[in-house]
């Protein structure tokens, strides 16, 4: 329970459903840490928020600390990544690293639940075979299969998202209200959690080696300006050079080990074809290469694409052009369901 | 479920005579203390009724006896009191490295506002101080000592009549955080050289948010908080009379149960230690063998975390604590354990648990069927690698 009002609500239906809920909060910065973070989900008073909530439901209650892991996982891979010229999900590796690892693992083998819920907006499914199959929330609005789809089928057995099956988030709101919980009017999280401000100043205190001024190039290794240092650029953002020559500039790769961005117009940064690390399904075995549709972003369109299942990967070829970041997700949908999906391979061929 | 209560460390549960004596005073006495007509000479009946019951279960005379809101504030008013009131004959304070953090806490607070230099003595592995240490660390401007009678996380009790004794003879101050020992054992002031003894009502099933600092005649202390005088100027601030009222007869009723509860206790301790280390493999136990509070079983599990621990414990129907109550949510290991020298991890599986009055043989049958599979299960989901 993270305190606000999903997984508020997701405990809420179980519970009217005749489970025996147990609601867990997890810590995820060190206690008494001030942070500027209004909207983590990990600090003191999200905390009190989720015991009132668990209190209001009459639910067992327990704060576990996490801080540990999450400051690793998470964290530091936010860190990392935008230090080697990737951008980072921390939302993928809080899921992947923490939420379904770490906590899953604690429900199950520690403290003997059979089942771990959340209030992601996802729904799972029984499948005629017999596999459990990971589909989108029925608010399209709201869905964020997007950032679970690493859940394989040891995962997805033990996962319930009550919320997903709710058509929309007044229907979420008005359960929070039939069941007394304070968190029916809190505001929405969004953004990275656990970063207040500017997400460059946590990268530039922790990485200060990203953080060194270096060319800006075209990719005829033209110099066309300078940056104040790849930690503080992203793959896909407006560059401010090229305003001499009147074109829109952007960002179309970064290279750490020479300190170097390289930008180009729009044709130049989209492509169709780029390598996938972390590959994972979410059921049955990898096939070869299989036709389907891939989403690029949170929330994003999906587009017609084929998949070459490589050793190390997977190859994606989009039938239009588009750009995705290095260190962002790639997930296949079958419809609403799920295939799998992987993470662009940085210096992925362009 | 049935719960099984083995956390008496952290708090009892009211006494129902205690009950009783305070829900009379808060429906029939409505008085201030300070006021002078009738119902403020009854309130005053009650509050002074309590000071010498309290003084007498302490071998104490009742001017030597000021309440508190309980032993972290009694704590605190005994060393800032004493280093403020002595500040003309020197500024060290001698304090050890497990004392509770309203002690230790309270020594750096007055070292970081320059009001105070500490010196913190070490312990034994067996969390005994040793009464040669604290002489050795007594220098010419120290003015108090501050060790602890027994220790909340571990049950250790100290050597605390020689260390008064050295204390005595150096012309310096001794307290003594006696929360978790009066009431449990007995504490007679007549007998232990010591100055100042911080008492918390709901450790000996009296209520919760009411204490006691004995202040022995001739020891200056000066107040911490300002206002209009209650406790000879030592403790300002409205009596809690109900609270008070319930201190007295809970610490009556425990001297009065002493002799057979203790025994009784200890023997169910000792079924917990004997019963645990046969039955857990490498579990260790924390605190002295046999100079341990009567209730108090403490132990360390290598291989799990306490907090996984108390939770596993407490979906099984116990209560129990990993460490100290106040530190909970804390996941670093106690400073208690670690000053014992146990290495980080081992100090992180650690688990207390403290049986009281209602505590039954049953009750500890049931815990040493549940705990050896839990601390296995544990054990082996930690073992999974992140």
């Amino acid at each position: 329970m993270s305190g606000g009002v999903d997984s508020s609500v997701a405990a809420a239906l179980l519970l009217e459903r005749g489970e025996d809920v147990v609601g867990v909060w997890m810590r995820l910065v060190p206690g008494g840490v001030d942070t500027d973070a209004p909207r983590c989900c990990g600090t003191d008073q999200a905390g009190e928020d989720a015991r009132r909530a668990a209190a209001t439901l009459g639910i067992p209650f327990y704060a576990l600390d996490y801080a540990d892991v999450f400051g690793k996982q998470v964290v530091d891979r936010f860190v990392d990544a935008y230090a080697s010229g990737e951008t980072p999900n921390p939302c993928v590796s809080c899921n992947h690293h923490v939420k379904f690892d770490a906590l899953l693992r604690d429900v199950v083998k520690k403290f003997g639940g059979t089942r771990l819920a959340t209030g992601h907006y996802a729904r799972v499914g029984d499948a005629p075979d017999g596999t459990r199959r990971l589909l989108r929330a029925r608010d399209a609005a709201k869905d964020q299969s997007y950032a679970l789809y690493m859940l394989g089928q040891s995962e997805l057995r033990r996962i319930e998202f009550p919320i997903g099956e709710l058509a929309s988030k007044a229907e979420t709101r008005a359960i929070a209200a039939r069941f007394g919980l304070a968190t029916a009017t809190k505001a929405e999280s969004m953004d990275i959690c656990f970063i207040g401000g500017d997400y460059r100043d946590l990268v530039r205190s922790r990485a200060p080696r990203a953080f060194v001024a270096g060319p800006v190039e075209r990719a005829d290794g033209s110099v066309v300006g300078q940056h104040a240092g790849l930690g503080g650029l992203t793959v896909g953002q407006r560059s401010g050079t090229g305003v001499a020559t009147g074109e829109r500039l952007y960002v179309l790769r970064l290279e750490p080990e020479r300190s170097t961005a390289v930008v180009g117009t729009r044709d130049e940064i989209t492509r169709t074809t780029y390598e996938l690390r972390d590959v994972r399904f979410t059921h049955d075995a990898p096939r070869s290469t299989f036709e389907t549709t891939a989403v690029l972003r949170y929330r994003g369109t999906p587009l017609a694409a084929s998949v070459d299942v490589t050793p190390d990967g997977a190859l994606l070829r989009l039938a239009t052009p588009a750009l995705v970041a290095p260190g962002q997700a790639v997930v296949w949908y079958d419809g609403d369901e799920v295939v799998g999906g992987g993470i662009v391979r940085a210096g992925s061929p362009g | 479920m049935k719960r099984v209560y083995l956390d008496h460390a952290a708090t009892t549960p009211v006494d129902p005579e205690v009950a009783e004596a305070m829900a009379r005073v808060l429906r029939e006495t409505h008085g201030n203390p300070s006021s002078i007509y009738a119902e403020g000479r009854a309130a005053r009946e009650l509050v002074d009724r309590a000071r010498a019951d309290v003084a007498a279960a302490l071998g104490a005379q009742p001017a030597e006896i000021v309440f508190t809101s309980g032993g972290t504030e009694a704590d605190n008013l005994a060393l800032r009191g004493v280093m403020q009131a002595r500040r003309g004959l020197g500024d060290h304070l001698v304090t050890t490295a497990i004392e509770h953090h309203a002690v230790l806490d309270t020594a750096r607070d007055l070292e970081s506002h320059g009001r105070a230099r500490a010196t913190v003595v070490g312990v034994g592995s067996d969390g005994r101080v040793d009464p040669a240490a604290i002489a050795a660390a007594i220098g010419p401007k120290t003015t108090l000592v501050s060790v602890m009678h027994a220790n909340n996380e571990i049950g250790t009790i100290q050597p605390i009549v020689e260390i008064g004794a050295i204390c005595r003879d150096r012309g310096v101050k001794l307290h003594t955080d006696a929360v978790q020992t009066v009431g449990a054992l007995e504490f007679d002031t007549t007998r232990i050289p010591v100055d100042l003894v911080s008492v918390n009502a709901h450790k000996f099933y009296g209520p919760k948010g009411v204490g006691a600092l004995y202040v022995r005649r001739g020891t200056r202390l000066a107040t911490i908080q300002t206002g209009g005088g209650q406790e000879k100027g030592r403790r300002t601030g409205t009596e809690n009379v109900a609270g008070i009222v319930g201190l007295g007869v809970a610490l009556r009723a425990a001297a009065e149960r002493r002799a057979t509860e203790s025994a009784r206790q200890a023997r169910l301790r000792d079924r917990i230690i004997d019963g645990v280390l046969s039955r857990v493999p490498d579990a260790l136990l924390t605190g002295h063998r046999t100079e341990r509070l009567p209730n108090n079983a403490s132990f360390c599990f290598p291989g799990t975390q306490g907090e996984s621990l108390i939770v596993a414990l407490d979906l099984a129907g116990f209560a129990a604590s990993s460490g100290s109550a106040c530190t909970s949510g804390d996941t670093d290991p106690s400073h208690v354990l670690l000053a014992l020298g146990l290495e980080r991890h081992v100090a992180q599986g650690s688990l207390r648990l403290t049986v009281g009055r209602a505590t039954t043989d049953a009750d500890v049958d049931a815990l040493l069927d549940a705990l050896p599979p839990i601390v296995a299960r544990l054990r082996e989901a930690s073992a999974v690698s992140v």
